[in-house]
């Protein structure tokens, strides 16, 4: 495949280059099937088709509520290729906040399994910019709801659709985080910052053809969704796992598909070596291991260390606004192991004070970030996005990142602390005050505050101290089942405190330090 | 093995579900996120303790807990081999 310019330079175009050069080569092994790349691409041929019948085209929102699976990639590029926004959210996600990501995007199409139906029935039939629902599995029933209901269509050869005229400067998604405010934010993201993401990461850690890509993250989460557009960036293997939830299975399909790449977050490392048949399966393959989301303790990295000897590790830090901020070069690992490095090629860091004022080497400020892979702002929301991207010194926009680090004296980087308070959850973003709401719907509870506690397997695990209403009552496990009933689980609390009352300071508002 | 389902869901719809989500006896918890990895920690946690059968490591296994039924069938081979 050639584009106007030659050169891939839009996000789908690395997907459909070397769907074109390696049309036999399998692109995908999932769940026991196997799909090459020529596969792929008329599954994402028939997506596209049927979303532009269904008059889906350039800057329109389409949902992607699924789980990992050669849907969820047949989607997105389907969507991408008639200009087309994709918005990746979670399967966990449950149906108020669903019911917000169809109103705060204004989705024009939503593509989905029918398993999730539970989620989104309600909220389909309640959105009024929704078009069409494509659902895979089973077939949809004829019901009452006013949105186009469609089955999941058949693989088709491309079919000469007009071109949207995609720029690289247009959005390629929006991809939700959570706000310390409570409602989530839309990181809006273009091809150009996409692309020049997934060409930094993929170039430091040296993907490459011959790779056979695990993918055990959810491809709803940023560094899962890499997995995938950097595999096919250089015509390698993604072998999709659904979840983590049997780690014995996982490992079975590691070994037997011999793969060589393992990203992951600190928690999944740490399910990982807490199985004692851990030894049983043959990983001799794996050449490269890759943390994001949280720092690894020092002490995993060295168990990570002696259990794959052969696999090089690769310590990272990132933002969902921009992907990717630093890396550690594994030489450096031994001399600087709770460092997480330095910024990746094509982008510029360094450390702030509260005046914006770079700051030297062997100083503690923010972390800034100056490069194309910074995302366009946060959809319709000018105040937040006004605090996160501002104008440096020489009048380019920067992305405060809101953490604070320290250099040492040759400028590499140590994760301080974050400037808000939220928290991160098996490598998640939690909002407290996204939990404190569910927590205070339910109608024995006065108030409520979250914080993060120590955890060895979560990094922190969410905690609720809860004061009830005067006559009311309520368990602990009630308040968890009623999160779980309208959070993702891994918001949900894993404990709950109830409280008397709340600690609070001289001007009343609730003292989170004195909470833990 | 009716027991063990009728235990198995009732913890389940204490747990982790909807107050008027409805599992049938062989819905995949994976499938319909019912559980995620950690919930999965908890159920087995549960049948181990309410059942007195001990789970290896390589026994999680989504054919001995993806569903009510594979659950029931699960306890009950290890009750057969702890009595055979």
């Amino acid at each position: 495949m050639t584009t106007p310019l030659g050169d891939p330079y839009l996000l789908h175009h690395f997907f459909a280059t070397t769907a074109a050069r390696l049309p036999q080569k399998t692109a995908v092994v999932c769940e026991g099937a196997r799909l090459t790349y020529a596969d792929l691409a008329s599954r994402a041929e028939a997506c596209a088709s049927l979303l532009a019948a269904a008059g889906v085209g350039r800057g329109d929102r389409v949902l992607l509520f699924l789980d990992n699976g050669p849907d969820f990639l047949a989607a997105m590029y389907g969507a991408l290729a008639c200009g087309a926004i994709f918005v990746p959210v979670n399967p966990l996600t449950k149906p108020d906040k669903l019911a917000y990501l169809l109103a705060d995007t204004r989705a024009r199409a939503l593509l989905t399994h029918s398993a999730l139906a539970p989620a989104w029935r309600g909220p389909v039939a309640a959105a009024p910019h929704l078009q069409v629902c494509v659902i895979a599995g089973d077939p949809p029933t004829a019901g009452d709801s006013p949105v186009r209901m469609t089955r999941w269509p058949a693989p088709t050869m491309p079919a000469g659709r007009s071109d949207p005229g995609t720029i690289d400067r247009d959005l390629a998604a929006i991809v939700y985080t959570s706000g310390s405010t409570g409602a989530p934010k839309g990181v809006m993201l273009s091809h150009l910052n996409m692309v020049t993401a997934a060409r930094a990461v993929s170039g430091y850690l040296g993907y490459r053809e011959d790779d056979i890509v695990a993918c055990l993250l959810p491809l709803a989460f940023d560094y899962g969704l890499y997995q995938a557009l950097m595999a096919f960036k250089v015509g390698a293997t993604l072998v999709l796992e659904r979840s983590f939830a049997f780690p014995v299975k996982v490992l079975q399909t590691l070994a037997a598909e011999r793969v060589t790449v393992l990203p992951g977050v600190p928690t999944l490392f740490a399910m990982l070596m807490d199985m004692g048949s851990l030894g049983s399966h043959d990983l001799s393959r794996l050449r490269l291991i890759t943390n994001t989301a949280a720092a690894l303790p020092v002490e995993h990295i060295r168990r990570l260390r002696a259990l794959f000897p052969g696999a090089t590790l690769y310590s990272m830090y990132g933002l969902t606004e921009c992907k990717r901020v630093t890396y550690l070069p594994p030489e450096q690992l031994d001399i600087r192991p709770g460092s997480v490095g330095r910024g990746m090629p094509n982008e510029e860091v360094w450390l702030v004070d509260e005046a914006g004022t770079r700051l030297p080497p062997g100083s503690t400020g923010e972390l800034v970030i100056r490069g194309s892979n910074v995302m366009q702002g946060y959809w319709e929301k000018p105040e937040e996005t006004a605090q996160k991207l501002r104008r440096g010194a020489d009048g380019e926009v920067l992305l405060h990142s809101g953490d604070l680090f320290r250099t040492d004296a040759e400028g590499w980087l140590y994760f301080v602390a974050r400037k808000d308070d939220i928290i991160k959850s098996r490598g998640e973003k939690v909002s407290p005050r996204e939990v404190e709401n569910a927590v205070c719907s339910h109608a024995a509870v006065r108030e409520a505050a979250v914080v993060g506690v120590p955890d060895p397997v979560l990094g922190e695990a969410v905690k609720a101290f809860v004061v009830l209403k005067e006559g009311c009552a309520a368990t602990e496990r009630e308040l968890i089942r009623h999160c779980m009933a309208h959070l993702e689980s891994f918001m949900a609390p894993k404990h709950v405190e109830i409280v008397p009352e709340l600690p609070r300071s001289e001007n009343g508002k609730v003292k989170k330090t004195a909470l833990g | 093995m009716g027991d063990v389902i009728a235990e198995v869901r009732s913890f389940l719809r204490d747990n982790f579900m909807l107050d008027d989500a409805e599992i049938r006896d062989e819905d995949s918890f994976m499938a319909g996120h019912v559980l995620d990895s950690t919930g999965f920690i908890e159920l087995i946690t549960f049948v181990e303790e309410r059942f007195g059968v001990e789970v290896a490591d390589d026994e999680m296994l989504p054919e001995n807990f993806d569903s009510l039924r594979n659950i029931a069938g699960y306890v009950e081979r290890k009750r057969g081999a702890a009595a055979a």
